[in-house]
């Protein structure tokens, strides 16, 4: 059980609307108090200003540092059971927990499938025994995320399943679509879409432009993924459903949430670091690592989401952390899996959005942990008083590297390599344990 | 010499560099019209021929090339190969590689394997066709033999002809031709010319009728017989009544045009029979002049530097 006390870091917990210097004890791996300088003058703070129970308290100085509540990261692969040479629980968490993540949802597209509650509960227990951080399993909406026929969702909703996806695999079936969200209605909880019309996609590697032409590969189109996000958008109004867009990558899709949120719909969103800090060149030269689904878009693409994010039309940041092995990317363009490790590069990238005037500070922390709690209706990313300890304390200025072969994630795909970024977890605190970078 | 380990493609090429390697080509093809068309250039080389797709032209031209410049050869062909057991591309590329090849001549239904292979090898990768992104040895013959029918390729106005959106012959062509400053329009249905073609400032002509108008060489596309029933065409006499070439359509072009396809033809499809063997044809002089130019690639690349 950890006693602790940090003491005069910029404490900034969106759930209260906090934003100040001030200390937060930890009593038993609880929070048990949080005090803000009512001051604008910085004032040291004595242990003796917080009564304390225990007598070894160790202090963490976070002076100059930024604390904040373990983020969220609302769709990750963990790839366990079925493809652990990728990554495990283990070694996923540790990279989330490394990356200032104490929560993360991860998607059910392992091997078997997490469409029924004994694979959820594997994945809880497992995690329970071997993870560093919270795990909080998404089940899949399909039974073997096929597309043809509803799994048990209230089943494993009570087996501790938080949302529900076939991440992925689009459920193509407009449908069975309809009948996922008005089903999962009576368990409250969100239907997160992956939105891309396969029949469109087809065979596509890349995004579609000059860039696909140029190279000679297959294009995807932006209204692959549009058309769907239209489609759902329309399901969730006809069925009062509770939908998620998962990682948005378009200017269209942005502007179709947009409206949606105008017109009162019950939809929320995400988008992930890659689809704001990159464009299709990053393929150029047949970058393997730069392959992921939905592919890398354009410059105005990138503009259109930094403005979803400011205008809140987006309203989570999420890594969609899809750890692949060496051999699995070093392999002919098209054979080549989808996907980006992100757990380790994506706080540093966010934090690029606040440098740029985009988002402040806590509108970031927000995208990190309210918005993602507030859709799973989960109690984590607070630093409310009486919660489990799970925070993040962040170097604002510290400068670092990317260099994949130092990733802890088993996932060394990343196509940031060499980037300097700044802004990093010095010291994240996760499930009673203070682990110091 | 070429001052690069591999030849990947045209866009990567300078304008000088394409120059160098049709002049080169030149030479080598006084070489082939001896008695004795074999040079000693480069003896005790050895070339590997990795074919990941059928081809009997391109792999038997770089065969012959690499022997008449005294190179040993091996083809490797994926049927008899451990590919078959499941081996990785980079598995089979560095097997071959500790044989000993100096030159790796690949082809492969993937595009960016030999820009792969070249990142991971040391030998000198030539592309032999990737996909839908290139097929250099392809437009830097088809450019040899357009100079040396027209002299200039410089203003010429050329038409390329056909599916062009999964041709990687059409792509190598449009490179070479717009660095040799032709004037290159595209002549298909929307569906097999990607609309990005107009974005990089080429001509698009979906009525071959307005589009043959004046040309002065006509690239006509295979049409692989399998883009039929994926929606790009209702069927192949559909395609061929409206792209096909006949003589009528071909008196729209230049008197003296020439009419040029890399093979292999579906006679009666997208040409008739009366204009691959009719005299405006050069479909035979592109097949020698591969050869020689394929030489030129392989001494300019000059193979593993030891």
């Amino acid at each position: 059980m950890i006693n602790l006390l940090i003491k005069n870091g910029r404490i900034i917990d969106p759930s209260q609307g906090i934003d100040g210097i001030g200390d937060i004890l930890i009593e038993a791996g609880k929070i048990k108090k949080v005090r803000i300088q009512k001051s604008k003058f910085r004032k040291e703070t004595k242990n003796t200003d917080l009564k304390i129970l225990s007598e070894e308290l160790k202090t963490i100085d976070a002076k100059g540092l930024i604390v904040m509540p373990g983020l969220i990261d609302m769709h990750v692969h963990l790839r366990e059971p079925g493809f652990e040479y990728k990554e495990t629980i283990k070694t996923g968490t540790i990279a989330a927990v490394k990356g200032g993540f104490t929560t993360v949802c991860c998607m059910p597209n392992t091997y078997p499938v997490n469409d029924n509650a004994s694979v959820t509960e594997f994945i809880i227990r497992k995690a329970a025994q071997e993870g560093c951080c919270i795990v909080l399993p998404i089940g899949a909406i399909t039974k073997e995320q096929k597309g043809e026929e509803l799994a048990a969702i209230g089943t494993m909703k009570n087996e501790g399943c938080i949302a529900f996806s076939d991440d992925g695999h689009p459920v193509l079936n407009s449908l069975i679509m309809r009948r996922a969200l008005e089903y999962s209605k009576t368990f409250d909880v969100p239907i997160i879409s992956h939105c891309e019309d396969l029949t469109l996609s087809e065979n596509g590697v890349i995004n579609e432009g000059l860039i696909s032409l140029t190279l000679g590969l297959n294009g995807i189109p932006s209204e692959a993924e549009q058309i769907m996000v239209f489609r759902d958008i329309s399901l969730a109004e006809l069925t009062g459903g509770n939908l998620h867009i998962a990682h948005v990558s378009t200017e269209g899709s942005v502007e179709i949430i947009r409206d949606a949120k105008k017109r009162g719909i019950n939809v929320t969103a995400e988008t992930c670091p890659h689809y704001f800090s990159i464009t299709e060149e990053a393929v150029r030269g047949y970058d393997t690592n730069a392959k992921v689904n939905p592919p890398l878009r354009t410059k105005r693409d990138i503009e259109a989401i930094k403005n979803g994010l400011k205008d809140g039309t987006i309203d989570v940041i999420a890594t969609d952390h899809a750890p692949h092995h060496r051999d699995e990317k070093l392999k002919e363009f098209d054979m080549a899996p989808f996907g980006i490790s992100g757990l380790e590069t994506a706080l540093g990238l966010s934090l690029r959005l606040v440098k740029e005037g985009i988002l402040t500070l806590s509108q970031l922390v927000e995208k990190l942990t309210l918005n993602p709690a507030r859709i799973l209706q989960t109690d984590k990313g607070s630093l409310k008083v009486g919660n489990d300890a799970h925070i993040v304390i962040v170097d604002g200025n510290k400068e670092f590297k990317v260099e994949a072969e130092k990733f802890v994630s088993k996932g060394k795909n990343t196509p940031f390599e060499g980037w300097v970024l700044k802004g990093m977890p010095v010291i994240t605190i996760s499930k009673g344990r203070v682990y110091e970078w | 010499m070429l001052n690069r380990k591999d030849l990947l493609g045209i866009k990567e090429l300078e304008v000088e560099e394409i120059n160098l390697i049709l002049d080169t080509a030149a030479g080598f093809k006084d070489v082939l019209g001896r008695d004795i068309k074999k040079v000693p250039t480069l003896r005790g080389k050895t070339a590997i021929n990795l074919f990941f797709e059928p081809s009997t032209r391109t792999r038997t031209s770089f065969e012959l090339a690499a022997k008449r410049l005294s190179t040993d050869v091996i083809n490797f062909s994926v049927p008899t190969s451990s590919v078959v057991k499941g081996e990785s591309l980079i598995d089979t590329a560095l097997t071959v590689q500790a044989l000993g090849a100096d030159f790796i001549i690949i082809r492969h239904s993937s595009s960016g394997v030999p820009h792969l292979l070249a990142k991971n090898l040391r030998a000198s990768v030539i592309n032999a066709g990737d996909g839908t992104n290139e097929h250099p040895t392809q437009a830097l013959l088809d450019a040899f033999t357009i100079r040396e029918k027209k002299g200039e390729i410089e203003g010429l106005k050329i038409a390329i002809i056909g599916d062009i959106a999964h041709s990687r012959v059409a792509k190598s062509n449009i490179y070479c031709l717009k660095k040799l400053n032709a004037k290159v329009r595209l002549i298909g249905p929307p569906t097999l010319i990607p609309k990005e073609t107009k974005e990089i400032g080429i001509e698009v002509f979906h009525n071959i009728e307005h589009g043959l108008k004046d040309v002065d060489v006509l690239m006509m596309l295979r049409i692989q017989m399998e883009r039929q029933g994926k929606g790009f065409f209702p069927s192949v006499e559909e395609y061929s009544k409206n792209w096909g070439l006949t003589s009528e359509r071909l008196s729209l072009a230049k008197t003296d045009a020439v009419v040029m396809h890399p093979g292999p033809m579906n006679r009666g499809v997208e040409i008739t029979s009366e204009i691959a063997d009719g005299p405006n044809s050069l479909i035979l002089d592109q097949v020698t002049n591969g050869l020689a130019v394929r030489m030129a690639v392989m001494y300019l690349l000059g193979g593993v530097k030891r």
